[in-house]
């Protein structure tokens, strides 16, 4: 099976650098699109059903559709790559950046030149280190090369592209919050409407994507959206990065056909669980989406399927909870970490959060008491979409509102004996 | 007082944003960079450079986990305690950090060695568990493998 994203990544761990990523066709979609007018590379990838790979799947092609252009659009227009990756569990944009960073740049600057942007950000997190040591030299390589700067490859079009590092909040991967983190301020998210399509980055539009989004890019450009339809087991188009980690015999990351399904990440990739012990579920797309469980595994993993399973994609990096890991523990880490992370913007968040965290603290230290199943079930309508400021609460609530499902027991035990059953 | 070369380096992003403010938190980075972490007085002649109010950028500051506002130790030692972390055997880790280390997460030991913090989701989470050390990542973590690399930072 051909696996675009990943072709041109190392086994030795070093990347790809300009002349054997152009060597191995590399800024051939850019050479490509910039013979094609605009409007002509965004039908392209509207046409190939490119979805946002940062965990909400929204058709990349509208979104970039929804950005004014033309001689009366607003200037300077700006393209952002999500490059923050700190959902727990995520870990598969380090390794296309690390691996090929030309791939991701190749894929803004066709993205900039179909939204008519004038400027480019990477707004990388700052434990990626080498990540942004790759990302500077090939940044610095392509302005060399003319694929970015002043009049790009003698066509006439004109990009600046900038890293900016982070100094480190989960809620800068919303997409709001990370523009008011880029203009220099806390990253609290903003109202939406206006959407950065029309008031963006210093009140201007602004694409942001995700990237592996970007890293699609080059490729769809390259070889046309049925090829890349013809990537999928299912309607959701092109190939997948999966991941798992937990205890697995190989836990890792894989290019695989959009719609593969977790049985066969979790079986046939990762190698099934580590001797003597059972899975149990998993958390298919990050901290912040719902378990499945065994009757699921068979569901091809892709956005819409995964739905009906009550969960969601994400980021398709499943985090497997064996049968000898408490899932209580497990929910008390992942509560944890929304808590702290919470930018405090809206009270649900800030105080509903730390209240479930430390109900399931109290819980796997023997101090559980009746009723707080009720409380935590309020929580997870209290903290529902739309009850909050952003997306942050309500994605804390997916794990924590399937876990009161499928593990009833364990939190009753909790609560009955006075202490964590997996703790001697 | 900002040192020439902070000064020059902060000087140098001011032409990447359309503004100032956009600058500040690559400038209390370029700062920490120099200095470990970042002091009162950093704040104060950061925001002047900036033209902010020097309260405003440390909301900022303390806002962001990566900038820190009190000293910190020779080396800076972050713990992943993400979920992928936790299930792999984060708190035996941490365990055994505390104690060759002698101190607790958020404090510094009494040679000014190491600062031992916590850490959300590192993203190497399928070489769970991991820390940092510096800008250094370690991953597959045990006991013996961490005794072994506590040795290198001297």
């Amino acid at each position: 099976m051909e696996k675009p994203l990943t072709q041109n990544i190392r086994t030795d761990g070093t990347a790809i650098d300009l002349a054997a990523y152009e060597r191995a066709g590399g800024y051939q979609g850019l050479r490509k699109a910039l013979r094609m007018s605009p409007e002509e590379v965004l039908e392209t990838v509207k046409r190939s059903g490119l979805r946002g790979r940062g965990g909400a799947g929204f058709p990349t092609g509208v979104k970039w559709s929804l950005v004014p252009r033309g001689k009366d659009a607003p200037h300077p227009k700006y393209v952002v790559a999500n490059a923050d990756e700190m959902e727990p569990g995520a870990f598969k944009d380090r390794f296309l950046l690390e691996g090929d960073p030309h791939q991701m740049i190749e894929g803004m600057i066709i993205a900039a030149y179909a939204v008519e942007a004038d400027a480019a950000y990477i707004f990388l997190r700052w434990a990626y280190r080498e990540a942004a040591v790759r990302l500077s030299k090939a940044i610095a390589d392509a302005y060399r090369h003319r694929y970015l700067g002043k009049n790009i490859l003698e066509t006439g079009y004109n990009l600046e592209m900038i890293l900016h590092v982070s100094a480190g909040r989960y809620i800068c991967g919303e997409e709001t919050a990370l523009l008011n983190a880029l203009e220099g301020k806390r990253a609290n998210p903003r109202a939406k409407p206006p959407y950065p399509q029309t008031v963006g980055l210093w009140g201007k539009p602004t694409v942001v994507n995700n990237v592996e989004t970007f890293c699609n890019v080059p490729h769809i450009l390259k070889n046309g959206p049925d090829w890349f339809q013809s990537l999928s087991r299912t309607k959701d188009a092109g190939t997948k990065l999966y991941g798992a980690s937990g205890k697995v015999k190989r836990p890792g990351l894989w290019e695989l056909p959009m719609g593969t399904t977790a049985r066969e990440i979790l079986e046939e990739h990762a190698g099934g669980m580590r001797d003597g012990l059972r899975f149990r579920a998993a958390i298919p797309g990050g901290a912040s989406t719902e378990f499945i469980t065994e009757p699921h595994l068979d569901i091809p993993m892709d956005f819409d399927e995964i739905k009906k399973a009550g969960s969601r994609l994400g980021t398709a990096t499943l985090i497997v909870l064996d049968d000898r890991t408490c899932p209580v523990g497990m929910l008390w880490n992942i509560e944890q970490f929304f808590a702290q992370e919470s930018c405090g913007w809206c009270t649900p968040c800030w105080s509903g959060l730390s209240w479930v965290e430390q109900i399931l603290g109290a819980m796997e230290r023997g101090e559980g008491e009746e009723g707080d199943l009720e409380i935590l079930r309020q929580q997870t309508k209290f903290m529902a979409p739309g009850n909050t400021f952003c997306a942050l609460a309500p994605g804390a609530m997916e794990p924590l509102a399937s876990g009161l499902t499928y593990f009833q027991e364990d939190f009753e035990r909790h609560i009955r004996e006075k202490r964590c059953p997996w703790k001697s | 007082m900002l040192s020439p070369e902070e000064r020059r380096e902060i000087e140098a992003e001011l032409p990447l944003y359309p503004n100032k403010q956009a600058v500040c938190i690559d400038a209390m980075q370029i700062v920490q960079k120099h200095r470990g972490w970042v002091p009162d007085e950093a704040i104060q002649d950061v925001a002047s450079l900036l033209d902010m109010a020097p309260d405003e950028l440390d909301g900022i500051a303390t806002f962001y986990n990566r900038i820190f506002r009190r000293p910190v130790g020779r080396h800076v030692l972050l713990l992943c305690d993400s979920v992928s972390c936790w299930v792999m055997g984060y708190e035996r880790v941490r365990a055994h950090l505390m104690e060759r280390l002698g101190v607790g997460l958020g404090q510094t030991t009494a040679d000014n060695r190491f600062t031992f913090l916590p850490n959300v989701c590192l993203g190497a989470c399928d070489r769970a568990p991991v820390m940092m050390v510096n800008e250094d990542l370690h991953a597959d973590l045990t006991t013996e493998k961490i005794d072994t690399l506590l040795e290198d930072y001297k």
